[in-house]
């Protein structure tokens, strides 16, 4: 009984901190989330989260990913770069079953450096895209993987 | 949640570590043989002063107990974070925590 009340009361505080969160983020764009995120080609995803863009290949995105990950379960992965007006950070791995694994976005004021750990089933390759100023940039790295993070 | 928030030179760094099991929904129970319903957070939101200071919406290739890192520049010392995250049965759980 106690659980389910701190579970209510958490999910309460939760609630009002969502709706401020949730005006920030229009419906179109949740709908675009869910599709990116179950697209199983890394194209695909890119065009779900950001439509029809063109990509460049750009060294000034920092794509931090060890070369060899010994558990695919926990890979750590930082994106950073010095580019102004960045609105978006993305991450991609081409061999999962869907590829987009996290996309972060950044409002005014917010540094353009994310770190997270990603699951990797497979050696592949880790792709970062950067939006800034409405542009797309990207660059990738393979991570060979040892025990493949999929579970199972 | 743990959140540890700290001033480094002007900006607020943030580093979260959120427990949570984020199975992905392709393991399959080993005894039962029945898949392993995935539950994984959707959508982690990290709020300062009422304004979204980061956003990230995650898939299933997150890894269990979710760690991520950021920083911005509004937050000053003894201001308070609330990290909330959201997962996709809907469960929600909200964690504040003030800047040292």
């Amino acid at each position: 009984m106690r659980e389910k009340r701190r579970l209510l009361l958490k999910g309460l505080i939760g609630f009002t901190t969502m709706a401020a969160a949730m005006t920030a983020m229009p419906r179109l764009a949740m709908a675009k989330w869910s599709k990116a995120f179950d697209n199983a080609s890394v194209e695909g995803a890119l065009t779900d989260l950001y439509g029809d863009a063109a990509l460049t290949t750009d060294d000034a995105i920092t794509l931090k990913v060890p070369e060899i990950a010994e558990n695919g379960a926990v890979v750590p992965v930082t994106v950073k770069t010095k580019m102004a007006n960045v609105t978006n950070i993305s991450i991609f791995a081409d061999k999962n079953p869907q590829p987009l694994a996290a996309s972060f976005t950044l409002p005014e004021g917010t540094a353009s450096e994310v770190s997270i750990r990603i699951r990797l089933g497979e050696t592949q390759v880790v792709k970062a895209v950067v939006e800034a100023d409405g542009k797309l940039y990207t660059t990738e790295k393979e991570v060979k993987v040892t025990i493949g993070g999929c579970g199972g | 949640m743990k959140i540890k928030a700290k001033m480094k030179r002007d900006m607020a760094v943030v580093k979260v570590l959120a427990k949570h099991p984020m199975e992905t929904g392709l393991r399959k129970d080993k005894k039962t043989n029945e898949v392993i319903p995935a539950k994984f957070i959707k959508e982690l939101v990290c709020t300062h002063n009422g304004n979204v200071v980061f956003h990230a919406d995650f898939g299933r290739a997150v890894s269990k107990n979710p760690y991520v890192s950021f920083s911005f520049a509004a937050g000053k010392k003894g201001d308070i974070v609330t990290m909330t995250w959201t997962d996709n049965t809907d469960e929600t759980l909200a964690v504040e925590a003030p800047i040292k």
